[in-house]
């Protein structure tokens, strides 16, 4: 029979219960007051009494109130259909919830229960099946999505019965499985998985090496991303956090892009629902909202559900990665679900860490980032979920709790600064702090060596010198004065700039700006890399500015051409010709 | 707010602070609404049977036998037509002498909006100030504050903008407002003739400062009522949520919670998203802006309350004394609005985007050429022409008289770039450089 429990106390969204049987730790509960029933996380137990959380507004509730628990974890419904979908963080589909204001205690199926899909068997009746194995096929957005075996089965199953090719709902049965101990198995397209809990569904985890390409000439070009890395963007509001994390999901080429919008700003989410529907993604020529689904957990929508929705979506990107797929998963802000921990271990009167963050912030923060990763499934195939968060540092200041324990686990790190989003030079990623350590994985350069060219990283690594060779400069310049350094200094010190106008900064709000191709990226890297080798021949420093200042221009007019059209190729002549001029030869 | 009958009496209080004080009873709901010798309190802890209470106007003179009533809601206010041209308290009570609003009667505080009932915002709300329409368009549904010292003439900048902006209604809710200012709006409302499409609700400084805490939802649930049953464009104006803000670390104080960053709750940004969240464009036409202000102590916005304010709004407005023209500006560098690309360059002209980067870029070079000057430098002839340059764009754009429409501000701006500069040293898209920059 299932355990009830009693409240005996209210404090904002934690409530006491006082329970009849066994509960366990994060276990489910419904609370009922005044017709409404509340969801709410165990996250505390003494004796025989439990603290909860509780997703919703607790405003009215007494004590007295009756709560009956379910026996199990926070839990998703994974299967066909979640594609395009826009849910809050406890998975309710937002679509199906009625009216214009959220209902406290409204909870929606988060799949189509009517819809039938086409089911493709991929095994038949005598096959002898592992443990999550691929047993048919639907494709739902043009994306081939897997029904497996269900995750919680171990073990070696033979497929007893599997139906034909044809048209079934999520909860028809389509195969029947027979385990070692003889028992028999209905499996429908439906999986269940508690969202706290790592799914481990595969072979190995090997180190990723692979480059994502994001369109983002920052990040391709000077600290790239790769499938199943990890990488995390800190700065300070009004730096462009926001900006950034959409050109990457809107460019990015992956299968699934999951956006888990994690106490941040409605608006921000409702630009995706608008926009996304109408983008096209630059890979597939499909429309972006195809591969794309929200996880909206806004900063005006309770606490406890902004920390489950984090989860929500790693669960759900897992679920993909069993597939196969590459699935792409960007989190804003993970330092709002870490403030929601906050929250909550202060109203539990814990004893506090750093500022005022739980103990445990950073095994926490560490476990989340180790769930993203490329990893070989059990029947050789590849699968990747690549996973960037996006922190909020309060104050600006990097040494805070968050940014520090996620600097430890993320392997890129993309880094805004105050001082390039003042001058709007966008994106306002600093080159020289941030860094990818994929730079130095040999699998990586071994990767590129054979995709783009054998010199790539050493031209990279060059434009990274020269970047932090330029800077140098500037501050010897704004020390000793322009007539205080000799002209060569002034050479390299425009060298750097044309990198910074060039490469680093990218109108996101430019059609063809926005995203470079990686064959683009090659040509501008080279181009950028061949007017850094030249020497010029220059009189005084105000001509090096002048000169300089006009191949800036014409290398961002072309960069504002499309690509191999004729005015592209007309600015590349009139460089050519700017730069014959004062070539020495 | 009389005692009804068969309503239960409590007359035991244990336990006395300075905001709260703490009483056995039963069948209380949280958030729940108390009179405690007549003072107006709200339920915030409930532990078995001792229930904490937050008495807004503090708990000077409450007896340990004070008469403890449960009024069985949370805070409400009555919502109608009749709200216009009114002025209230904290409690949505008349402060006017006028006679209490008739009306369906809603729990302040309300649920949020589904995110996907939500429209994008697209209407451009001008303001007539190049500081703000030019390089920081504001969007109907957005929600930015001002970042300013408190000498600064914030609220006269919000009064011009609320007057200037096309809205259905204006509702201003002020918090720890000096009297004064408090006037100020009264007068330039009424002298604008506007008092009718305004409402207000104020807590000044002479009132208790936690009744502060009910401003926001207050004014919030009245501009709910106007923009969802009226689909009206209503523009609210919140200042000050610094003294909002205060209040709040005084509660969390009081109830022995762990404080963190600068002694502020360490919920402070829910608690200030959730006011600033109900900033919404609907689909029906009707819209809720927010203008607040957030004061800053010397400029710092690495303090809890800006800091946090920055990463819930949609952006901030700077304010700052430009002594080169000895004019109040509104600060480019520091200003955003993160909802301008939805407008700027779709709604104004074209060339707008580009144009506004350009001159902050050029601004931005001058203030290099300031710092060569100030560390004893020679200059070279484009330092001193931006110098010169952003001496001009000070004084007839950024600044806080200015009164334009877009199209103006762009073409002064135009103006000032060949007035200085060559057109490569601009770096705008060839084809607006061939449109706009006409040799006389």
């Amino acid at each position: 029979m299932a355990t009830k429990g009693t409240v005996s106390g209210v404090i904002s969204n934690m409530v006491t219960l006082v329970v009849d049987g066994p509960v366990a730790q994060n276990e489910i509960c419904y609370i009922h007051t005044g017709g409404d029933k509340l969801m709410a996380e165990v996250i505390k137990v003494v004796g025989a009494n439990v603290y909860v959380q509780v997703f919703e507004s607790t405003r009215g509730l007494k004590v007295g109130a009756e709560a009956e628990f379910t026996g199990h974890m926070l839990e998703v419904t994974l299967g066909p259909g979640m594609l395009s979908k826009n849910y809050d963080g406890l998975q309710n589909d937002l679509d199906k919830m009625e009216g214009v204001f959220l209902k406290r205690g409204q909870y929606t199926f988060p799949l189509d229960k009517d819809k039938k899909w086409h089911f493709e068997p991929l095994v038949k009746a005598g096959d002898k099946v592992g443990e999550s194995a691929w047993l048919g096929k639907v494709e739902e957005n043009f994306q081939p999505l897997k029904i497996m075996v269900p995750f919680d089965l171990k073990g070696e199953f033979t497929v007893k019965s599997i139906v034909k090719e044809g048209d079934y709902t999520i909860f028809d049965n389509v195969a029947i499985l027979v385990d070692e101990k003889g028992e028999e198995h209905q499996v429908n397209m439906i999986q269940k998985w508690p969202v706290k809990k790592a799914m481990t569904n595969y072979v190995e985890k090997p180190r990723p090496f692979k480059l994502l390409e994001t369109g983002v000439r920052v990040i391709d070009t000077i600290n790239p991303i790769v499938e199943g890395g990890t990488g995390f963007i800190p700065g300070p509001f009004g730096t462009g956090k926001t900006v950034l994390q959409h050109a990457i999901s809107k460019q990015a080429e992956a299968d699934i892009v999951i956006i888990a919008a994690c106490g941040e700003r409605a608006n921000e989410v409702v630009e995706i629902f608008t926009e996304f529907p109408e983008l096209v993604d630059p890979h597939t020529g499909r429309k972006l909202m195809e591969r794309t689904i929200i996880i909206a957990n806004t900063s005006n929508m309770p606490v406890a559900a902004r920390e489950a929705s984090v989860y929500t979506a790693m669960t759900i990107a897992e679920y993909y990665r069993a597939m196969g797929l590459k699935v792409l998963l960007m989190a804003d802000s993970t330092s709002r679900w870490a403030q929601a921990l906050r929250e909550m271990s202060n109203r539990m009167e814990e004893l506090p860490g750093p500022d005022a963050f739980p103990m445990d912030l950073s095994a926490i923060i560490s476990n989340f980032y180790g769930r993203a990763g490329y990893v070989k499934l059990n029947n050789g195939e590849s699968g990747s979920i690549t996973f960037i968060g996006t922190v909020s540092p309060a104050g600006g200041n990097l040494k805070e709790p968050v940014t520090e324990n996620t600097k430890k686990v993320a392997r890129c790190f993309y880094a805004l600064e105050q001082e390039r989003a003042d001058k709007k030079r966008y994106p306002a990623v600093n080159p020289i702090d941030s860094y990818s350590k994929y730079l130095e994985y040999p699998e990586f350069e071994a990767y590129i060596e054979e995709h783009i060219n054998g010199e790539w990283i050493s031209k990279v690594n060059e434009v990274k010198t020269r970047l932090q060779k330029g800077k140098e400069i500037a501050e010897q310049i704004n020390i000793l004065g322009d007539d205080g350094v000799p002209v060569d200094y002034h050479v390299v010190f425009w060298k750097s700039e044309l990198i910074d106008f060039v490469i680093l900064q990218q109108d996101a709000f430019d059609e063809i700006d926005a995203v470079t191709p990686m064959e683009r990226q090659e040509e501008i890297l080279n181009q950028v890399i061949d007017i850094c080798h030249t020497e010029f021949e220059f009189d005084n420093f105000n001509e090096v500015m002048d000169y300089f200042k006009k191949m800036i221009n014409i290398c961002k007019q072309m960069n504002y051409s499309e690509y191999k059209s004729e005015k592209y190729y007309d600015f590349k002549a009139q460089l050519a010709s700017l730069l014959e001029e004062k070539k020495i030869k | 707010m009389g005692t009804k009958a068969f309503q239960k009496i409590y007359t035991k209080i244990n336990q006395i602070t300075k905001a709260t004080c703490a009483l056995k009873a039963t069948g209380v709901g949280y958030d729940e609404l108390a009179t405690v010798n007549g003072k107006l309190a709200q339920v915030v802890k409930i532990v078995g049977d001792e229930v904490t209470l937050q008495v807004f106007e503090g708990t000077e003179g409450i007896p340990t036998n004070a008469e403890v009533v449960f009024l069985g809601k949370a805070p409400t206010l009555k919502v109608s037509e009749q709200l216009a041209g009114r002025f209230f308290n904290s409690f949505g009570m008349p402060i006017d002498g006028g006679p209490e609003i008739e009306g369906k009667e809603v729990e302040i505080g309300g649920p949020s909006v589904n995110p996907v009932r939500r429209k994008q915002p697209s209407e451009l709300i001008a303001t007539g100030i190049a500081g703000i329409d030019l390089n920081n368009t504001l969007v109907s549904g957005q929600k930015i504050p001002f970042f300013a010292d408190p000498d600064q003439p914030f609220n006269q900048v919000m009064a011009n903008v609320a007057l200037r902006a096309e809205t259905d209604k204006i509702i201003l809710g002020g918090m720890g407002m000096t009297n004064d200012d408090y006037l100020y709006f009264k007068n330039v409302f009424s002298n604008a003739g506007a008092l009718d499409r305004i409402v207000s609700f104020v807590n000044t400084t002479e009132n208790p400062p936690v009744e502060r805490l009910l401003i926001p939802d207050m004014a919030l649930t009245a501009a709910e009522y106007f923009a969802v049953e009226k689909n009206e464009k209503v523009l609210v104006l919140l200042t000050d949520m610094t003294s909002y803000a205060d209040a709040l670390a005084i509660v969390s104080n009081r109830m022995d919670q762990i404080p963190s960053k600068d002694s502020m709750p360490g919920s402070l940004y829910s608690d200030l998203a959730k006011i600033y969240e109900k900033a919404v464009q609907f689909p029906s036409g009707g819209s809720i802006t927010i203008i607040a202000v957030t004061t800053l102590s010397g400029g710092d916005i690495t303090h809890a309350v800006p800091d946090n304010t920055g990463y819930i709004t949609e952006g901030q407005l700077f304010l700052r004394r430009d002594s080169d023209i000895g004019k109040v500006i509104v600060d480019p560098f520091r200003s955003l609005s993160r909802l301008k690309q939805l407008v700027s360059g779709k709604k104004t002209r074209k060339d707008h985007p580009q144009v506004m980067n350009a001159a902050v870029r050029l601004y931005a070079d001058a203030a290099n050429a300031k710092t060569k000057l100030e560390n004893g430098f020679d200059l070279t002839n484009y330092d001193e022409r931006t110098l010169a340059f952003a001496k001009d764009y000070s004084n007839q754009l950024l600044a806080i008289d200015v009164n334009l429409n877009t199209t103006e501000m762009l073409d002064v701006t135009w103006g000032l770039f060949k007035k200085y500069f060559r057109p490569e040293e601009v770096n705008i898209k060839k084809e607006f450089v061939d449109q706009y920059w006409k040799e006389d």
